[in-house]
């Protein structure tokens, strides 16, 4: 018997994550929330999915979306034979068809790309993502060419009542597998595979002499989770009823690559606040400016710059102060880099967004930023803005040096009094 | 016969072109162990400087201004941007390319619009070199060859004959101990950044109007040179000059050779076939041609 006492905050947090899934789309009401959040819960299993490679196994890879846009490809054939009534699967278990999809393009693919590690293992990804995407292009019989192929989520005979036709029946269905997936993620990173797949990434060559083949430990990880990342797939294909070649393209495996960093990949729940994160630059942001990729990018580089542990290791760090209950010392200096840091941000739209209006044509040069009206082609904006961004950064410079100093300070008495 | 010869021509000069690339990408790998993501983002940034550059002050000053300015623009990423991520890792370093290539793309969407740029072949290079039974071959198809050709073998001048050189390659494999003589490492990565970032930027110049100079040409391009480092083997140079030409070659015939192999086109498969010879050797050659490192 092994001694296992019970894990109550893990129990809390993981009934809280289930409630907050219940709760969602009556916190956020509309329908545009309601595709977020939709949205969110399909990239929260592609990104953990992703991060089993990343995160847990030291894979870099750059093509990960054929995994899932092959199991998307697989279950929109799939509703397809359901809509003509050849096969019945009742259209909540179809993410395990796009999961098994994957599961098998991973087991073909994975033979190849596992053979190698590292850079070279990245390379070899980055190959397969452009051979794959060149082939759907290149058989529009099966992938149906640029434009893809649509069908119909209403099919067949209702499962338990329940057609799928409204968008929160869509949510639930997409919450239930995000959840599930989970917690299945979750598990499997307890399991030995998932501790092998940890010590292959931190030291192969330890690995090999305890008796493992890294090959073998990496090719496993990556089929288990192209199983995900294609039960993903046949999530958003279910939510948009269309699959097309954009699904395998190296425009989704870096959107995936970028969700997982920015969330945190040295962390299982990581890659849940990335994808959330993600989410609202792609939907919301490019709602609102054309430059939306430009920021998510500076954004991206900013982060792997400074904080190489993602979103989740800023939180984790503020935690231990907060337990301790020292966040009052801190509040003040993080508020002064915080206030710098939307000094820069401002200077840095403004210049965004004047650049952007001058470079296309037949638009109106004249803008509305922050609630004031120029024109981009006059110089005294261009002034103002760079003078913005001169002092923002200036001032963080100073700010954010501060704070780090103040954290370290209070991480340092933290370690003693504990060591005391 | 005579398509033969043309298209051998045009092979190896795109070949040529691809080698000007990877071999940047080689170098910067070899020494500092990064792989530039953002190394075809650099190619594009010297079709659209050569584009500005050659507006203003005529083409041939373009041809030597636009490399220098990418060549400084990478001599800058290098120093504020790679050299502060270095600490984290290889993974980090790569990322932060990756992540470059992001931003240099969107850049040139910002300040250059979504469709290509009038970016033409100058007057004095255009049109027909020679005639070779009835096909006329383009003046600028040779002007690339001559560039590329004259191109390299500066580089391997450089590299074997001077004393900068010498650094460099002593910096390859013993980097300590030529800090300890005294040489700063870090400057001569630097350079070396620099430097094949300008060989990216000459290849977009002398590539942007032969072909076309759209914001998608970084994305078109980039995979065939990685495709190249990893078929060569990786920080192999003399296997990355067999593959481009191999690759150059290999792809100029599927694009233009009208067999069909069981209803599909041998031109509709071109794009796929870099990627399947990779495969192919993986399984059957893991180091690649020439690859020294089997890991």
């Amino acid at each position: 018997m092994k001694y296992e006492p019970l894990n109550l905050g893990r129990w809390i947090l993981w009934s809280a994550t289930a409630l907050l899934f219940v709760a969602a789309p009556h916190i956020f009401q509309g329908g545009f929330a309601l595709t977020m959040l939709t949205q969110m819960g399909t990239l929260i299993i592609f990104a953990l999915s992703y991060n089993m490679l990343l995160g847990q196994g030291g894979m870099l890879s750059f093509g990960h979306a054929v995994y899932s846009g092959l199991g998307a490809y697989a279950t929109v054939h799939a509703l397809n034979f359901i809509g003509k009534g050849q096969i019945y699967i009742p259209v909540p278990l179809l993410p395990l068809v796009g999961g098994l999809a994957g599961l098998a393009f991973g087991v073909l693919f994975g033979y190849v790309t596992t053979r190698r590690a590292g850079t070279t293992f990245a390379l070899i990804s980055l190959g397969i993502g452009e051979m794959v995407f060149a082939c759907v292009l290149m058989f529009p019989g099966f992938f149906g060419g640029e434009a893809g192929i649509s069908t119909n989520r209403v099919v067949g005979t209702p499962f338990l009542g329940l057609t799928f036709g409204p968008a929160i029946q869509v949510y639930y269905l997409v919450a239930l597998w995000c959840f599930l997936g989970m917690a299945a993620m979750f598990a499997l990173t307890q399991t030995p595979l998932g501790r092998m797949a940890n010590a292959v990434r931190d030291n192969p060559e330890r690995a090999e002499f305890v008796g493992y083949s890294t090959q073998h430990v990496r090719f496993l990880q990556l089929v288990l989770a192209s199983f995900f990342a294609g039960a993903s797939g046949a999530l958003s294909c279910i939510n948009f009823e269309i699959v097309s070649a954009e699904n395998v393209s190296p425009i989704r495996s870096g959107g995936v690559l970028l969700a997982t960093f920015i969330g945190g990949m040295p962390f299982f729940f990581g890659p849940v606040i990335g994808a959330i994160v993600f989410i609202f630059f792609v939907v919301a942001l490019s709602g609102f400016t054309k430059a939306w990729l430009l920021y998510l990018g500076l954004f991206f580089v900013l982060m792997v710059v400074y904080a190489p542990g993602g979103i989740a290791a800023l939180i984790l760090m503020q935690l231990q102060v907060i337990r301790a209950g020292r966040w009052r010392e801190l509040a003040p200096a993080y508020a002064l880099a915080l206030l710098a840091a939307l000094l820069a941000l401002a200077g840095v739209i403004g210049l965004v967004e004047m650049v952007y209006r001058l470079s296309e044509q037949g638009a109106s040069t004249v803008l509305q930023v922050f609630g004031l009206s120029f024109d981009a082609r006059s110089a005294p904006p261009w002034f103002v803005f760079t003078a913005v961004l001169a002092a923002g950064l200036a001032a963080l410079r100073v700010t954010a040096r501060q704070a780090d100093e103040r954290w370290g300070a209070i991480q340092l008495e933290l370690q003693a009094k504990a060591a005391a | 016969m005579e398509f033969f010869l043309v298209q051998s021509l045009n092979g190896i000069s795109y070949g040529l072109l691809l080698f000007m690339l990877s071999s940047g990408l080689t170098l910067v790998f070899s020494l500092m162990g990064v792989l530039n993501f953002a190394h075809a983002s650099f190619y594009m940034l010297g079709a659209y400087f050569a584009f500005q550059v050659s507006a203003k002050i005529g083409f041939w000053p373009a041809l030597v201004v636009a490399p220098l300015l990418v060549g400084a623009v990478g001599m800058l990423v290098e120093r504020w941007g790679l050299r502060p991520v270095h600490k984290h890792g290889h993974v980090a370093e790569l990322l932060f390319t990756f992540g470059l290539a992001y931003l240099i793309e969107e850049a040139v969407h910002l300040i250059w619009g979504r469709s290509a740029v009038e970016y033409r072949v100058p007057a004095e290079l255009d049109g027909p070199l020679f005639q070779i039974m009835g096909s006329q071959y383009p003046i600028y198809r040779g002007f690339m060859m001559l560039v590329s050709v004259a191109m390299l073998v500066m580089i391997w001048l450089a590299l074997t004959r001077t004393r900068i050189g010498l650094v460099i390659q002593a910096a390859l494999t013993h980097p300590q101990t030529v800090e300890a003589l005294g040489h700063n490492v870090p400057r001569v990565f630097m350079l070396v950044f620099g430097g094949g970032c300008a060989l990216a930027g000459l290849a977009g110049v002398i590539g942007g109007n032969a072909f076309v100079t759209e914001p998608g040409m970084a994305a078109a391009v980039g995979p065939i040179i990685f495709v190249i480092v990893v078929v060569g083997g990786m920080g192999s140079l003399a296997g990355a000059f067999i593959a481009s030409l191999l690759i150059g070659c290999m792809q100029t015939f599927a694009v233009s050779l009208d067999w069909s192999l069981g209803g599909i086109k041998i031109s509709q498969v071109a794009p796929v076939l870099p990627y399947l010879l990779m495969v192919l050797l993986l399984i059957f050659r893991p180091k690649g041609l020439m690859g020294t490192r089997e890991g």
